[in-house]
């Protein structure tokens, strides 16, 4: 492409653009036009700053900057080709849109959606209780005090809820962030979600057929509140390695509660590592094969008791062999890992980025990375290897993925440090590759109904093939809270000697 | 030996005196003090009362001046010289007893074991 774009007095005219805000529609079209022209009469210059509207302004521009080839910048639309784009004509027609509409417009449309959601939110039971009313008032049976008593639960409850939602979405934010907030965008499309569910199942039951229940019909309202506000405190352990987290949550029924909690597992819990169970499974063996029990009277009983009795009397040594084994074993994963990061430090070295300019001159020895990862893999591969072996992990990680990490750490300029701290420490079951959690089938096991609501004290399991997570649930306590005032001037010190002198 | 202020105090002393020892260019008594209202009462290992701040005898040189003259660790000093002791501070105290024109000094002290003493032969 021999034509060139150059934006003289850009920063100039960005200040310009939020007043020539209603311009905005029309100054897309301005940008298409001038770049249609730039495919088809290839000897013209643009010389336009961005997020200027229209070419009549062009001359009473031209008096205010002075621009000397003003007269040359001026285009004629041909209107040949409608639509070719090129590709650098689309990434600065996307540059010119955000800095001339993006900004304000953006936040307010976050605004006007997250004011929309809250109110529909705050607004529904309040609809579901009213409209019974409107609709279908002589069938309606009248609410007894039970009901009544409802009523003033609901009204406290869309209170918290009223300044919940003005807490996570009315607040102005600090500042206009790159991307859309994922996690407020995910929990209004979620609270959108759970508000049109509860609509449909009210439109299609309590509507269509109008149930002059109203009791029935202020409990559900009631139930649509309940489930936002945590009420229990879950703690997970892992029975083969005791790993545990504590997770809130709300008035939920079991198995909703097993859901949430297996989504936490695979992004908190350490991977599962059958490997690092063997130690213990063999001094456990080796205890049972120790000890020879001749059953002599016939009992069952008084053999389980004669094993544990001279199990107790033996006097063995195995609590030394383990904390010598320990020792020894720590020792070797600190050497192997010094050696490991010693090589990997070393090899990150023989590699830079290239700059732009220096692409130009030397073209000759340049790599992409994911040639770069396996220039330098054979460096850093054995003590790699032989730190895995060391720390059990071997079957987690294939050489290939290994090169793909290294590729990736090199590609975002990471230091040797980042590359190493997944191999390092084992993380979260997501890290791995998707054979390890893909193909996960969780079972529920519990006492209780799994439909029925989480209780204090309630424990449930949920099995997998290799390991189970025993979940036990906690009422959270009630919290009483008390203010105390302490004046900034109350704060006053004096000075505690005792000295001896000697005379 | 607790006593409540401005109200007057009664305690069973023994008087001592000491005879300096001129040690090159110092006269010294060979004990060391501690206490006075100027010093934080509670730190007192001596005191019955944590809030006694009078001065005490917190060591005792052996051999030196004061052991010979049968002062003990943990007496509290009530008078020097005829000077109060109960209501100093801690250097109006060390001045007191280190007079250089003084050769001697004699004390008003008082230990718990004195009162015992008046009691046990009150009692026979």
């Amino acid at each position: 492409m021999d034509t060139e774009s150059t934006y003289s007095g850009y920063s100039y005219y960005s200040g310009r653009s939020r007043g020539s805000h209603r311009h905005g529609e029309r100054s897309r079209d301005r940008h298409k036009s001038r770049s249609k022209d730039s495919r088809s009469e290839k000897s013209v210059t643009i010389n336009t700053p961005p997020a200027e509207p229209l070419l009549g302004d062009s001359s009473i521009r031209g008096e205010q900057v002075q621009d000397d080839n003003w007269g040359e910048t001026t285009t004629a639309i041909t209107g040949t080709s409608e639509h070719s784009l090129s590709q650098e004509d689309i990434v600065r027609i996307t540059k010119d849109l955000e800095d001339s509409v993006g900004l304000d417009c953006r936040r307010y449309f976050t605004l006007t959606l997250a004011i929309i959601l809250g109110l529909l939110v705050f607004l529904t039971p309040v609809a579901f209780l009213v409209l019974p009313h409107l609709l279908w008032p002589e069938k309606l049976q009248s609410c007894g005090t039970a009901c009544e008593g409802l009523f003033i639960s609901v009204a406290f409850k869309l209170l918290i809820l009223l300044l919940a939602v003005w807490a996570l979405f009315f607040r102005a934010p600090r500042a206009g962030l790159p991307r859309v907030f994922v996690f407020r965008t995910l929990l209004a499309v979620l609270v959108l979600l759970f508000v049109v569910s509860y609509w449909l199942f009210y439109g299609v039951r309590i509507l269509d057929s109008q149930d002059p229940n109203y009791q029935g019909i202020v409990q559900y309202a009631v139930s649509l509140l309940r489930q936002l506000q945590p009420a229990f405190s879950v703690c997970v352990t892992r029975s083969t390695d005791g790993e545990k987290r504590h997770y809130n949550l709300g008035q939920i029924s079991v198995q909703r509660a097993a859901l949430a909690i297996i989504e936490h597992y695979y992004c908190d819990f350490p991977v599962h590592n059958p490997a690092l169970l063997s130690a213990s499974k063999s001094r456990a063996a080796k205890h049972l094969a120790g000890l020879k029990v001749y059953n002599v009277d016939g009992l069952a009983h008084s053999q389980s008791r004669a094993m544990i009795a001279a199990a107790a009397r033996r006097r063995d040594s195995s609590h030394n062999e383990l904390y010598y084994e320990e020792a020894e074993h720590e020792r070797r994963v600190r050497k192997r890992r010094a050696r490991l990061v010693v090589a990997v430090e070393e090899a990150f070295t023989h590699i830079k980025r290239m700059q732009e300019e220096e692409q130009k001159k030397a073209p000759g020895d340049v790599m992409d990375p994911r040639e770069a990862a396996q220039a330098i893999f054979p460096s850093m591969a054995r003590a790699l290897q032989k730190y895995l072996r060391t720390t059990k992990q071997q079957h987690c990680h294939s050489m290939e993925s290994i090169q793909q990490h290294l590729a990736f750490c090199i590609t975002n300029n990471m230091t040797p440090k980042a590359f190493l701290e997944s191999y390092l420490t084992a993380g979260p079951t997501l890290q791995y590759s998707r054979d390890h959690w893909l193909s996960r089938q969780w079972t529920l096991i519990s006492e209780a109904s799994v439909t029925s609501s989480l209780k204090d004290g309630m424990v449930f399991l949920l099995k997998c093939v290799d390991f189970s997570l025993v979940v036990t649930s906690r009422k959270i306590p009630y919290i009483q809270l008390s203010e105390e005032y302490i004046d900034p001037k109350s704060h006053k010190f004096v000075l505690r000697l005792q000295s001896e002198t000697s005379v | 030996m607790s006593y409540i202020p401005g109200q007057p105090m009664t305690a069973v002393a023994q008087r001592i005196e000491i005879q300096k020892l001129r040690q090159g260019d110092h006269l010294i008594l060979g004990f060391s003090i501690g206490g006075g209202i100027d010093q934080d009462p509670g730190q007192n290992p001596f005191s019955e009362d944590k809030t006694d701040k009078g001065i005490y005898v917190t060591r005792i040189t052996p051999g030196g001046p004061a052991d010979v003259a049968g002062l003990v660790m943990g007496d509290k000093i009530l008078q020097v010289n005829g000077w109060d002791m109960t209501m100093v501070t801690h250097d109006q105290a060390r001045k007191r007893l280190t007079k250089k024109k003084e050769d001697v000094v004699r004390l008003l002290v008082t230990r718990k074991s004195l009162e015992k003493a008046v009691k046990q032969s009150m009692s026979h």
